[in-house]
C-alpha cells in the first residue's frame, strides 16, 4: 500500500493511499474555550511577502496520545507560505523560544514545501488537483519535509473554504514562472544587511580566485590551472564561469564541445592524485563526426595519461551505477515511510518495518553510493591513481560521488564552512539543476523527472547546524550509515580485492577523526536516519531520550567548562570573587525529544505510545507457539 | 544511591533493629533469612591483595618471558595447578586440583581466606574478565591495549589477528594459559583452529577445568581464543577416518553466545578423542558427578557482592512494610512454594492460612505477591502464576477474596487490572492441562488484558534464527527482510510493549496491577522487572539493577539452570530459552532510547550475559533459592556482583544523569528497536565497535578538562588567600597556562 507508482515524484498526482478512514469523529473533538475564544495570533510577513486568502475557523487537528484533538484559528496562504495561526504556540515559555525557526514558524508551510495535497470527502481521502467541483471537509497536507497536516474545514464558512482551497492548490500546483518565485520578490524587499566575517565564510567558487585558493589548499595547483575561458558563460551555460583543468589543456578544446569531453578537476588528494568529471560528448550516429569525436578525446587522453599525471581510472556513472529514475523510485517508496496520517496507520505498519523499508531499496541505494566513494578513494589513496568520473551532463552523479569523495577524504568538508563550500562547490556551480530535480517551477511531471538527488548525500550527512557539525558528520558517516561491515570470506560479488583489503585494514586500525573516513556499508550497520526522517511523527518521539540526550550532556558540559574557564580568566585578571554563574541555557533533558534542535517537543502529556495492531502470525512456528512452556503436574487438583 | 549503604553489609548476619522489628504488622519467623553470607573475609580482603596488580606480570616478569622450559614446566609456586605434559594417558587422569578441591567440599571460603595467593596467581582486581585483556599474555595486551581499551565489547575473548611488528616473532610459551584461583590445567594439544573470519590457523589448545584457551602458533597471527567452558552447548565430532579433505576431520563446538568454534585435530594419536572426552568432562561436569567451577573457583574480590541483595532492606526501601502490606516468613522452609523465596509481601489483611488456601488453587503454589509498590499513589506491582480453573471452570472463593484484597490495598480505582502475559489462545488452551486465567464472573473487581507475549520454545526458534542470519557470516542482500523473519525484535517489542502498559497502569491508571504468564517466572520475571525499571529509577543504578536480577529473576525462581542448561550435556532440552538473554536484550533497548537515564554501561551487560554461561561465579546457578540455599551457593561461590563491583569504573555510563521520579517509557516500535549488534554480532572481527564512540569520547575529555579546571581554580582561590596583598603580577595570560577548551564543533 506503501508507496507504489508515486514515480515522477514531489508533485505525482497518484494517491499512494487509497482510502482515508476518520478516526475521530467531530463530536469527539476536544476543543477547549480558550481555543475557541481564538486569541488572534498575527501573521508575520516578510519582506515583500503578501497575503493571497484565508479562511478562519478552520480547526488543526492535533495528534496526542494516540487521539486526535483540535485547535481553532485561522489558514492563509501567502505568495510564499501556508501558514495556521492557532495560540497553541503561545505555550512555549522563554527558554523554548530558542529552538524556534525564525523565518518558518511551527504552522507554517512553505510553498515550495508541500509534496501532495489531498482532501477527505466522506471519509475517503483523495488527491487535490487543478478545478475543484465539490470542496473537502478535511485538508491534509504531506509536505517535502515530511510533516503531515491536517485542517479540518466543516466549520469554516464555505465561501472562505472555496477561497483557500483554490488557492492552496493553485499556489502550489500550478506551474510557475521564474520570476515569480517569492525569494526574487524577497530580494529586492530585503535589505541585503549580513555581514561576512571575511576569514569564516563560505567559498562560492564564483571567482578565479576561489578556484585558486582551493587549488593552493589541495596542492593542486602544481599541475591543474584555474581557467576563465567560460567568463560571461560564452562557452557554455552549464559550466561555472571559472573552473580547473589540467595544466596542459589548451584552452580552446574547451570550446570544440561546449565544455562537454573535458577533464574538470574536483580536488586534489596529499599524494597528488586527482578526482576529475567530465560530462560524455554528446551522442551522433554519424561515422564522421564519431571520429572526430574520437581523436578530440585521444587528444584529451593523451594529455593526462602523461607524467606528471597518475593513471587514470574512469569510472563511468551513467552506465555502471545507479539510474536516476531507480533512486526517484526509491525516494518516493521510501518516503511514503514517513508520511503517516494518524496513529494507526503507524503501528499497522510498524510490524512489516522492515520488509517496508527493505523493498524501498533506499538505504540499499545509499549503500551503493557509499561503496562507490569507497572504491573510487581507495584507488586515490591506495593505489594513487586519478580518478575520472563520466556523466551525461556531470551534473548529478557526479555530484552526488564527488562530494562524498570529499568528505571521505578531506577533513576540511567536514567543518561547517568546509560542507558549506563544498556544496557551492560540487552542487551549485557544479551546474546540478536543483531547478529542476525539485520542480521548483511545477513543470508537468512526465515532461521532467525529478530527482531527488541531493538526498543521497545528505542522508550521508547531516545539515550543518548549531555548531556541532563535525562531530555530526563523522557521527552520521560513521554511524548512521554504519559502521560495521559483515561482508565476509565467501562473499563473491565484483568487489575487487583491493577494495576489500583497504576497507577492512581502515577499519581494523583506530580511527582519527581529522584523517580519512570510511563509513562501514554492511547490512546492520545502515540504518534510517530517524532525526530527519522520524522527527515529525508523535509515536515515534522518544521523551527525553534519544541521542538528543547525550548531545545535550556534551553541550551542558561545555557550558560547564567555558564558565569554568571564564572563572579562571577572572581571577588571572582581577582576581575578584567570580560573578553569578550565567544561568545555563540548557534544557531540561525530559521536555526534549526527537524533534530538537528543530522543534520541541509535540506530545504534551507524558503517556507511553502503545502499540494499537498486535501480532502478526507467526508462520510455521504455530506448533511451538501452542506448547506449554512446561509440563504442569497437576497432582491432584 | 539514595539508599543507604551504610549497615546493610551487616544487616543479614544480625538480628533486625529493633526499629525495623517494632514496624512489622506481623512477624512470624526468625531472622535468619536473605543470604547467610556473613562478612567474615571482608576485613581479609585487603590484606590479600597482592602488592601490585598485572598478575601476568608478577608471574613471569620481563626478564623471564624469554622461551624458557624450566618456566614452562613448573608455573611458579602453584599448589595444585600442574601443568601436564600432553600425554594422553594423563589427562584421564582426574588432575590434583579438583580432587583436593572435591575433597574439601564443604570448605567456606572461611577456610581458604588464610591463603594468600602466590605471587603468579592474579590479584582480583587486576582479573578483568570481562574484557579479556587482563586474561591475555602481557605482551598480547600490551600491543592490543589501543584497540581493546575499556570500549571493547568483545567480552569473554580477544579474537584478533593481528600482525607483529616486532622481528622476533617466537611464539613465547611459557605465557601458557591465564588461570583463576581454583583452575587447573587439563591438557593442551595442537590443533587448527578453523577461525570463520579468517581460516585456518595452527595454535596450541589448552584446556582447563574452567576454560578452553587457544593460543596462534603461527607467526604472522596472535590470536587468542579464550573461552570458559560453560559457554559450550554441544560438541560434536567432524569427518570420520576416511575423512580425507584438508582439516575435516576434528571437533565442532557449539556455543550458548552465539558462535560455533571449530578445530581440526591430526586423525593419528587419538588426540581428537582425548579432546573430545576432557571437552565433555569439564563442559558437562553434572553428567559425570564432577562439580560446577563456580565450586571450584577461590578468587577472591574486595566487595562480596553476595551481600548487595538483602530482601528486607530492599523491602524497606521501597516503604515495606507498612498499614497494608506485610512481611510473611511462611516460606521460610520454602513449604509454601518451593520455588519462592523465603522471604514474601502480602497483603496485611490475609493471613498465612489464606496464604495457604489460596496457595492450591495457583500453578506450583505461586501466590500472588508484592514485587513493588508505588511510592507516591501505592499501587503495587504483584506477582504470580495461573489459576488452576481448569477444563470445568473451576472457582476458589480464597483465590477471588484475595485479590479482591490486594485490590483493596489501593483505594483509588476500584478494579484491579491483570495482565496475563500469554496470547489469549494460549491461555484459553492452558486450562486443558488445568491452568487458565481469571475470569470475569469469578473476579468481578477485576480487569483482564492478554498481552500476547509467546513462550520459551518460540523464543528458542526465534534466537536460533537470529544466530542463522549474524553467525559466521552476516547475511547481507536482505538483511532487514531476513532480520525481520527472525522475529526476535517483534518479540521484543511485544515484551516491552507488555511492560509500559504494567507501568503506566501502576503510574498514571493508579490501579494495582497482578502479572502473571503460566508458572510466572519467564514471562512475568520479564514484565515485573522491566516494569520496574522503568517506574524506579533506582534499578537503573548498578546496584540497583543488581537488586534487581536478583529480586526479580534469581529469588522469584527464574529457572536459570533449566534455561541455560548449566553443565548438563542435553543440548536439545525444550527447557532451554533465552528469556533472560531476551530481558537483557530489552534492557539494552531502552539504555539506547535513554542513553543518560542509566548508571551502568553496555559492557555491564555484555559481562553479565557472558557469566550467565560461564559456571565461574554462583550467581546464575541453580532454579530456586530454596536448590541454592541447600547447595550453600552464598558459601561456596563466588557473586558475579563481586566482581563487578569491585570494577565499577568500568561499567559506568559516563552520560549517566540520575533522576529521581522519573518514569521511562521506550518507544515500542520497530522504527526504533535495533539488532544489538555488538552482543550478537560480536564475535564478527569486521563488526569491531567503533572504538571509542566520538561523542562519548569528546565527553570524557571534556569530563577531565573541567576536573582539571576545578583543581585550578581551588588553587588559585587558596594562592590569592595566601597572598591577598600582592598585586595580580603574571603577565601571562592564562591561555598560555592552560588548555583552553578546544572547540571543534
Amino acid at each position: 500500500m506503501l508507496g507504489k507508482g508515486v514515480v515522477g515524484g514531489g508533485g505525482g498526482t497518484k494517491a499512494p493511499k487509497p482510502s482515508f478512514v476518520s478516526y475521530v469523529r467531530p463530536e469527539e473533538i476536544h476543543t477547549n474555550e480558550k481555543e475557541v475564544t481564538e486569541k488572534e495570533v498575527t501573521l508575520h510577513l516578510l519582506p515583500g511577502e503578501q497575503l493571497l486568502c484565508e479562511a478562519s475557523t478552520v480547526l488543526k487537528y492535533v495528534q496526542e496520545d494516540s487521539c486526535q484533538h483540535g485547535v481553532y484559528g485561522r489558514l492563509v496562504c501567502t505568495d510564499f507560505k501556508i501558514a495556521f495561526l492557532g495560540d497553541d504556540e503561545s505555550a512555549l515559555d522563554n527558554d523554548e523560544t530558542q529552538f524556534k525557526n525564525k523565518v518558518i514558524g511551527e504552522n507554517d508551510i512553505t510553498l515550495h514545501c508541500v509534496d501532495q495535497i489531498y482532501g477527505v470527502f466522506d471519509e475517503k481521502k483523495k488527491t487535490l488537483f487543478g478545478q475543484l467541483k465539490k470542496y473537502p471537509e478535511k485538508l491534509i497536507i504531506h509536505c517535502k519535509d515530511l510533516r503531515v497536516f491536517q485542517f479540518c474545514l466543516r466549520y469554516t464558512k464555505e465561501e472562505e473554504v472555496k477561497r483557500i482551497v483554490s488557492g492552496i492548490i493553485h499556489h502550489t500546483q500550478a506551474p510557475k514562472l521564474l520570476k515569480r518565485l517569492f525569494l526574487f520578490s524577497y530580494a529586492t524587499a530585503a535589505q541585503n544587511n549580513t555581514v561576512t566575517d571575511p576569514k569564516n565564510h563560505t567559498v562560492m567558487f564564483d571567482t578565479l580566485k576561489d578556484w585558486c585558493w582551493e587549488l593552493e589548499r589541495t596542492k593542486g595547483n602544481m599541475k591543474y590551472k584555474a581557467v576563465s575561458v567560460n567568463e560571461g558563460y560564452k562557452v557554455c551555460e552549464r559550466l561555472p564561469a571559472y573552473f580547473v583543468v589540467p595544466t596542459p589543456l589548451p584552452e580552446e578544446n574547451v570550446q570544440r564541445f561546449q565544455g562537454h569531453g573535458i577533464p574538470i578537476w574536483c580536488w586534489s588528494c596529499h599524494n597528488g592524485s586527482a578526482l576529475l568529471k567530465m560530462s560524455a560528448l554528446p551522442k551522433e550516429q554519424d561515422d564522421g563526426i564519431l571520429q572526430i569525436q574520437k581523436s578530440f578525446l585521444d587528444g584529451i587522453y593523451k594529455t593526462i595519461h602523461r607524467p606528471p599525471y597518475e593513471i587514470v581510472k574512469t569510472e563511468d556513472l551513467s552506465s555502471n551505477f545507479l539510474s536516476l529514475q531507480e533512486i526517484q523510485t526509491a525516494y518516493s517508496k521510501f518516503k511514503q515511510l514517513f508520511l503517516i496520517d494518524n496513529s494507526t496507520e503507524f503501528w499497522d505498519t510498524d510490524i512489516k518495518w522492515f520488509s517496508l523499508l527493505e523493498s524501498s531499496s533506499w538505504l540499499d541505494i545509499i549503500r551503493r553510493c557509499l561503496k562507490k566513494a569507497i572504491e573510487i578513494t581507495e584507488c586515490m589513496e591506495a593505489q594513487n591513481m586519478n580518478v575520472l568520473l563520466l556523466e551525461e551532463n556531470a551534473s548529478d552523479l557526479c555530484c552526488l560521488i564527488s562530494s562524498l569523495v570529499q568528505l571521505m577524504m578531506d577533513p576540511h568538508c567536514r567543518t561547517r564552512i568546509g560542507f558549506q563550500s563544498l556544496i557551492q562547490k560540487e552542487w551549485v556551480m557544479g551546474g546540478h539543476c536543483f531547478l529542476d530535480r525539485c520542480n521548483h517551477l511545477r513543470q508537468n511531471d512526465k515532461e521532467e523527472h525529478q530527482r531527488q538527488l541531493s538526498l543521497p548525500l545528505t542522508q550521508s550527512k547531516s545539515s550543518p547546524k548549531r555548531g556541532f557539525f563535525r562531530e555530526e558528520t563523522d557521527h552520521l558517516i560513521k554511524n548512521l550509515l554504519g559502521k560495521r561491515i559483515s561482508k565476509l570470506i565467501n562473499s563473491s560479488d565484483e568487489l575487487q580485492d583491493n577494495f576489500r583489503e583497504f576497507y577492512d585494514s581502515w577499519h581494523s586500525k583506530s580511527t582519527d577523526y581529522h584523517g580519512l573516513l570510511l563509513p562501514h556499508i554492511e547490512g546492520p550497520e545502515i540504518k534510517v536516519w530517524a532525526q530527519r526522517y522520524l522527527r515529525w511523527i508523535p509515536e515515534a518521539q522518544i521523551l527525553g531520550g534519544g541521542q538528543v540526550a547525550t548531545l545535550s550532556k556534551l553541550l551542558e558540559m561545555m557550558e560547564e567548562v567555558q564558565s569554568l574557564q571564564e572563572k579562571i580568566d577572572e581571577r588571572h585578571h582581577s582576581q575578584q570573587a567570580p560573578q553569578a554563574e550565567a544561568p545555563c541555557l540548557l534544557r531540561n533533558s525530559a521536555r526534549l525529544s526527537s524533534l530538537f534542535p528543530f522543534a520541541l517537543l509535540q506530545r504534551h502529556s507524558s503517556k507511553p505510545v502503545l502499540p494499537t495492531s498486535g501480532w502478526k502470525a507467526l508462520g510455521d512456528e504455530d506448533d511451538l507457539a501452542k506448547r506449554e512452556d512446561e509440563f504442569v503436574d497437576l497432582g491432584d487438583v | 544511591m539514595g539508599r543507604p549503604r551504610q549497615g546493610s553489609r551487616d544487616y543479614a548476619s544480625q538480628p533486625p533493629p529493633p526499629g525495623a522489628q517494632s514496624n512489622f504488622p506481623y512477624r512470624d519467623g526468625p531472622w535468619h533469612l536473605g543470604p547467610a553470607h556473613p562478612q567474615r573475609h571482608i576485613a581479609n580482603y585487603n590484606s590479600q591483595l597482592p602488592p601490585c596488580v598485572g598478575p601476568f606480570k608478577m608471574g613471569f616478569p620481563a626478564a623471564s618471558r624469554a622461551k624458557s622450559p624450566a618456566l614452562r614446566s613448573c608455573s611458579p609456586g602453584r599448589p595444585g595447578a600442574l601443568f601436564l605434559p600432553p600425554a594422553p594417558s594423563r589427562d584421564a587422569v582426574p588432575p590434583t586440583g579438583t580432587g583436593r578441591r572435591a575433597a574439601g567440599g564443604g570448605r567456606g571460603r572461611a577456610g581458604r581466606g588464610g591463603r594468600t595467593p602466590e605471587g603468579a596467581e592474579p590479584g582480583p582486581a587486576a582479573e578483568q574478565p570481562g574484557n579479556g585483556g587482563g586474561a591475555r599474555s602481557p605482551r598480547v595486551s600490551r600491543m592490543a591495549s589501543a584497540s581493546t581499551s575499556k570500549y571493547n565489547s568483545h567480552s569473554l575473548e580477544n579474537e584478533s589477528i593481528k600482525r607483529t611488528s616486532r622481528d622476533g616473532v617466537n611464539r613465547d610459551l611459557t605465557e601458557a594459559v591465564p588461570r583463576l584461583p581454583g583452575e587447573t590445567l587439563i591438557t593442551d594439544k595442537e590443533v587448527i583452529y578453523i577461525c570463520p573470519f579468517n581460516g585456518p590457523i595452527k595454535g596450541r589448545v589448552y584446556i582447563t577445568n574452567y576454560r578452553l584457551y587457544l593460543r596462534s602458533l603461527e607467526t604472522d597471527s596472535s590470536l587468542i581464543l579464550d573461552v570458559p567452558l560453560g559457554v559450550i552447548s554441544r560438541i560434536e565430532k567432524m569427518g570420520g577416518a576416511t575423512s580425507r579433505g584438508e582439516n575435516s576431520y576434528g571437533l565442532d563446538i557449539t556455543c550458548k553466545d552465539m558462535r560455533n568454534l571449530r578445530f581440526a585435530l591430526k586423525q593419528e594419536g587419538h588426540s581428537r578423542r582425548d579432546m573430545f572426552e576432557i571437552l565433555t568432562r569439564y563442559a558437562f561436569p553434572l553428567a559425570h558427578s564432577l562439580p560446577l567451577f563456580a565450586f571450584l573457583n577461590e578468587e577472591k574480590f574486595n566487595v562480596d557482592g553476595w551481600t548487595v541483595y538483602n530482601p528486607v532492606e530492599e523491602y524497606r526501601r521501597q516503604g515495606l512494610p507498612n498499614h497494608h502490606w506485610r512481611i510473611t516468613f511462611i516460606n521460610k522452609c520454602y513449604e509454601l512454594c518451593d520455588t519462592y523465596p523465603a522471604l514474601l509481601v502480602v497483603p496485611y489483611r490475609a493471613s498465612d492460612d489464606d496464604l495457604r488456601r489460596v496457595a492450591t488453587f495457583r500453578s506450583r503454589n505461586r501466590i500472588p505477591v508484592l514485587s513493588w509498590i508505588h511510592p507516591e499513589n501505592k499501587t503495587v506491582i504483584v506477582r504470580c502464576s495461573q489459576p488452576l480453573v481448569g477444563m470445568s471452570g473451576k472457582r476458589n472463593k480464597d483465590d477471588e477474596k484475595y485479590l479482591d484484597v490486594i485490590r483493596e490495598t489501593n483505594k483509588q480505582i476500584s478494579k484491579l487490572t491483570i495482565y496475563d502475559a500469554r496470547p489469549s489462545v494460549n491461555a484459553v488452551a492452558n486450562k486443558a492441562t488445568g491452568g487458565g486465567y481469571e475470569s470475569d464472573d469469578a473476579y468481578h473487581n477485576a480487569e483482564l488484558f492478554f498481552l500476547d507475549i509467546h513462550n520459551i520454545h518460540v523464543m528458542r526458534e526465534s534466537l536460533k534464527k537470529v544466530k542463522d542470519i549474524v553467525y559466521p557470516n552476516v547475511e547481507e542482500s536482505h538483511w532487514l527482510s531476513s532480520l525481520e523473519s527472525t522475529h526476535w525484535l517483534e518479540h521484543i517489542k511485544l515484551v516491552l510493549t507488555g511492560a509500559i502498559q504494567v507501568a503506566d497502569k501502576v503510574s498514571s491508571g493508579k490501579s494495582s496491577v497482578l502479572v502473571h504468564c503460566s508458572d510466572g517466572w519467564d514471562r512475568t520475571a520479564q514484565l515485573t522487572s522491566l516494569a520496574m525499571l522503568m517506574l524506579d529509577s533506582f534499578y537503573r543504578s548498578i546496584e540497583g539493577f543488581e537488586i534487581l536480577v536478583q529480586k526479580e529473576w534469581i529469588s522469584f525462581g527464574h529457572k536459570f539452570a533449566s534455561r541455560i542448561g548449566h553443565g548438563d550435556k542435553n543440548h536439545t532440552d525444550a527447557d532451554r530459552s533465552p528469556i533472560f538473554l531476551q530481558f537483557i536484550d530489552c534492557v539494552w533497548q531502552m539504555s539506547k532510547q535513554f542513553p543518560t537515564a542509566f548508571e551502568f554501561n553496555e559492557q555491564f551487560l555484555i559481562i553479565i550475559l557472558d557469566h550467565l554461561y560461564s559456571c565461574r561465579f554462583g550467581t546464575f546457578l541453580f532454579n530456586c533459592e530454596s536448590a541454592r540455599e541447600r547447595q550453600k551457593v552464598t558459601e561456596r561461590t563466588v557473586s558475579l556482583w563481586s566482581l563487578i563491583n569491585s570494577n565499577k569504573e568500568k561499567f559506568k555510563n559516563p552520560f549517566y544523569t540520575k533522576e529521581i521520579n522519573r518514569v521511562l517509557y521506550p518507544v515500542a516500535s520497530m522504527r526504533h528497536l535495533e539488532l544489538w549488534v555488538n552482543y550478537y554480532i560480536r564475535w564478527n572481527p569486521r563488526i569491531k565497535q567503533q572504538q571509542p564512540n566520538p561523542v562519548e569520547q569528546r565527553y570524557m575529555e571534556l569530563l577531565a578538562l573541567r576536573d582539571e579546571y576545578i583543581k585550578r581554580l581551588e588553587e588559585l582561590q587558596l594562592a590569592n588567600s595566601a597572598k591577598l596583598s600582592d598585586p595580580p603580577t603574571s603577565p601571562s595570560s592564562p591561555s598560555q597556562m592552560m588548555p583552553h577548551v578546544q572547540t571543534h564543533f
